[in-house]
């Protein structure tokens, strides 16, 4: 029994993305085929070419149906998958496994969220019936146990560290605003984000990533025929997934200062890739800041910084758009917006402009490295879903 | 022969200034404070933590459970059946309400004195008004319990001597079922109703329990009408009469006769005869006699201490958790009404808050889980009661965003005593209060209420020095 993944078995040859924002005039059925039109287009296939499709969304709705009815797609297989705020990677993880398996030739993943009307601000997911012993927490409440914990473990001055989630935001602000299809196209000041109110525990409004409608899409052709499609796809080097047990909300000995299930995703991924200096072989990093301290943590549960050292890469600006590893250059989750079926693909959608060099001129990573990595979590500190991507445009 | 084993009372940690009222409304208030149950507390629960008090660390078995309240959470369903599960007691002990009146509270005592059985008899009262009014100044919010029985069921703190009652009809204080308005008539036909039927009461019960007045070392008067209750008691000829509680907690309506009755016990020596008057539509008079385990019998937390602890609440928010004035709440979804057949299947967990413990390695779960946490084994568990374990903050956060009856919400991740951790909300705590490190005890509360059903479970609150 291993993880053997299917490294270079599969290749991504057409992507979509929606523009991430609150697209008032726009429904669940308008935002996947404008992703769908879009990847179809990408790839040069028609969309009877493509022979079997996996819809991720948390809650646009269910079953298959809510793909194959927009899309009018003619007695296609189609499954609809959810898995947190991780439901648009696992729409692909799917789709490229089918590929992998030999069962279709073509495959393709939408992922979609609508998330804007329900007239609420932030996520809210609707819990099946229960015993009412629940938590009633938000995601930022659980998330913002972190940073003090953070602080306490690895002797950091909170001041310091709060310079350094100040920082997150900042930079993916910076690099949304040079994004046109992010949901926030502003700078925003350190001095904004510091002194923003305040949701939960320390974390101000600008260290919570924003919530949007959109939608993204992927397709996926056996490696051996990618180039039939397109002269630049994006191998899959490594698909690793980890459902977590719950076990740190329950252990008294969870210190809310990593995640382990990131962790162990992060440790299965490298090696189906064959990765082993990750902060030297990643060309560029696309990761789940659905919150500042998220980000900064993430740095050490992927290995791109030492443990209690990340806070220190994030202040001498390693990860900034033009750092020695670039993480979020398309803005991430803070400032492009977070539909949460569709997240993880646009994680990859940046992959994928990045590798090709398409990322255009304002935000385009010069690199010679040829790996990109997505972070896709779902769930809080304790209780989490995680996982990670890593894509290449070399074989071997 | 029946007597009392012992007791427990609960005061709610808020109090209102009574001051407070009138610069509010125009009209009202007056000097002193009253108690103020927490939006998160109804009759219920307060009554569960008065028993909770009375039965810590005893090994006692209650045959039969009685509650009672004027302002019960549930008609049609009984209230008695929510605190006999978190409070653990066998599923052979019956568990009842009795009426929504202030004197089924005192009936209560009556009925388990008068009885072979062993009984818990709980009473609790969340007292409201409209704004301005006397009772809104004058109420109070309480819950008191005693466990009654003879020698076989435990060492008798105060034996009953005897119990009397004058019953008659007349219409001095009513309200309609779901009315917070409690009206009354002039308060000079209830002082010159209620002094006959008390005098013939008292007069009854001391032939029966063959003492006179001079033999009674102490008594308690509990009456809705505080004017009716120094008057009786300035009658009967008792030396010393305890303090009826009024200017700091209230008169706490169908809790008010067993606040009384802890009180007198809580300021007794062994070997003393005290005696209970309480006149509510009637008069009923319970005289016992305090034995040598009176010491031993004494709660805790006595009734003084927790008189004399609690903290101030605005008015505006006493308003609030008692419906009486509707405020904005956050902008997200209101909870979804508890799954009647969720909740009992995990009745033990919501209602006893007991967990499992894995017999293998001893850790504790919170919830309980069947598989155990390395995933080999199903089923390797026992019940692991954590109600009366303590716990420490391992961290904590506030939340300002989150759906809360009152919010913001203060949220920590407790670590208890000997294994086992739980996030978890905490209760009857201001913002500053919240520390790493600080020690919790957990405490039954109502979460929230959606159609009708109210969401019991268990909160964690600091444990304070008083």
């Amino acid at each position: 029994m291993a993880s053997h993944g299917i490294k270079d078995r599969v290749a991504i040859v057409g992507m979509g993305c929606t523009n991430f924002v609150e697209h008032w005039d726009l429904g669940l059925d308008d935002l996947v085929i404008e992703a769908s039109n879009q990847c179809y287009s990408s790839a040069g296939v028609a969309k009877n070419d493509v022979d079997a499709y996996w819809l991720g969304t948390a809650q646009g709705g269910m079953s298959g149906i809510t793909l194959s009815r927009p899309l009018q797609l003619d007695n296609k297989p189609v499954t609809r998958v959810e898995n947190f705020c991780a439901t648009g990677s696992e729409a692909l993880r799917q789709a490229a496994y089918a590929v992998a398996s030999g069962a279709y030739d073509l495959a393709m993943a939408v992922g979609v969220e609508k998330t804007k009307d329900s007239g609420f601000q932030g996520l809210n997911a609707v819990p099946p019936p229960n015993d009412g012993t629940g938590r009633t927490l938000t995601a930022a409440a659980m998330f913002s146990m972190v940073a003090p914990a953070y602080a306490k473990k690895f002797g950091v001055d909170p001041d310091e560290l709060r310079e350094a989630t100040a920082h997150v935001a900042w930079k993916n602000h910076y690099n949304g605003a040079r994004n046109s299809r992010a949901q926030f196209r502003k700078e925003v000041s350190m001095d904004t984000i510091k002194k923003s109110p305040k949701v939960a525990g320390d974390l101000g409004v600008f260290d919570c990533a924003g919530v949007a409608d959109g939608a993204a899409a992927a397709i996926i052709c056996r490696a051996e025929d990618a180039h039939k499609y397109t002269d630049k796809p994006l191998y899959v080097k490594a698909l690793s997934f980890v459902a977590g047990n719950g076990s740190g909300l329950t252990n008294p000995e969870y210190d809310y200062t990593t995640f382990p299930e990131i962790a162990a995703c992060a440790i299965d991924a490298y090696a189906q890739a064959g990765v082993t200096d990750p902060s030297n072989q990643i060309a560029l990093a696309e990761v789940h800041d659905c919150f500042t301290i998220t980000e900064l943590v993430l740095m050490e549960d992927l290995q791109f910084s030492p443990r209690g050292t990340a806070w220190k890469d994030v202040l001498d600006g390693r990860f900034d758009l033009h750092g020695q590893l670039p993480v979020n250059p398309d803005g991430g989750l803070k400032s492009f917006g977070h539909p949460v079926g569709a997240s993880g693909l646009r994680m990859m959608f940046e992959a994928w402009l990045q590798l090709r060099g398409e990322a255009g001129d304002e935000r385009q990573i010069t690199t010679d490295r040829s790996l990109a990595l997505t972070h896709n979590l779902g769930g809080y500190p304790g209780e989490m879903v995680s996982f990670i991507s890593i894509l290449g445009t070399e074989l071997g | 022969m029946q007597g009392i084993i012992t007791w427990g009372t609960y005061l709610p940690y808020r109090r209102l200034d009574k001051s407070s009222i009138a610069p509010f409304v125009g009209q009202g208030g007056g000097k002193g404070t009253r108690t103020v149950a927490s939006f998160d507390e109804d009759p219920s629960t307060m009554a569960v933590e008065a028993a909770r008090s009375a039965l810590r660390g005893r090994n006692l078995a209650p045959q039969q459970l009685l509650f009672a309240t004027v302002s019960p959470s549930y008609a049609d369903k009984t209230n008695a059946t929510v605190i006999h599960a978190a409070l653990r007691l066998e599923d052979s002990v019956t568990a009842l309400d009795l009426g929504a009146s202030v004197r089924s509270a005192v009936g209560g005592l009556v009925m388990a004195a008068r009885s072979s059985v062993t009984t818990l008899v709980t009473s609790a009262d969340i007292r409201t008004g409209l704004a301005g009014s006397a009772e809104e100044a004058n109420g109070g919010d309480a819950g008191a319990a005693f466990l009654l029985g003879d020698s076989t069921a435990g060492p008798v703190a105060a034996e009953i001597l005897s119990v009397a009652s004058a019953t008659e009809e007349f219409i001095d204080r009513w309200r309609a079922p779901g009315n917070v308005r409690t009206k009354v008539w002039d308060e000079k036909f209830s002082e010159v109703t209620y002094t006959p039927l008390a005098k013939t009461a008292w007069k009854q019960a001391l032939a029966e329990a063959k003492v006179s007045a001079d033999d009674v070392a102490m008594i308690a008067v509990a009456s809705p009408h505080a004017r009716v209750a120094s008057s009786v008691a300035a009658k009967l000829s008792v030396a010393k009469v305890v303090s009826d509680l009024v200017p700091t907690v209230g008169n706490t309506g169908a809790a008010h006769p067993g606040l009384l009755l802890a009180s007198l016990l809580e300021n007794s020596e062994p070997n003393q005869v005290v005696a209970l008057v309480s006149l509510t539509d009637g008069a009923d008079v319970i005289i016992l006699r305090t034995t040598q385990h009176l010491p031993d019998a004494r709660p805790a937390l006595s009734l003084d201490e927790q008189a004399n602890g609690g903290a101030q609440l605005a008015y505006g928010k006493f308003l609030s958790w008692r419906g009486m004035m509707s405020i904005e709440p956050p902008r997200r979804p209101e909870p979804q009404r508890v799954s009647a057949t969720a909740a009992a299947r995990s009745e033990k967990w919501k209602y006893g808050f007991i967990g499992s413990r894995d017999k293998t390695t001893g850790s504790v779960h919170l919830p309980p889980l069947r598989v155990s946490v390395d995933g080999q084994r199903t089923d390797d568990m026992e019940d692991a009661p954590m109600a009366d374990v303590l716990g420490t903050i391992a961290t904590f956060t506030i939340d300002r965003l989150a759906y809360s009856p009152s919010p913001p919400i203060v949220f920590a991740v407790v670590d208890f005593d000997g294994g086992g951790r739980l996030p978890v909300e905490l209760c009857d705590i201001d913002i500053d209060e919240v520390k790493i490190g600080r020690r919790v005890r957990m405490t039954f509360r109502r979460l929230f209420t959606v159609d009708d059903i109210p969401n019991y479970f268990w909160k964690a609150t600091l444990v304070r020095d008083n």
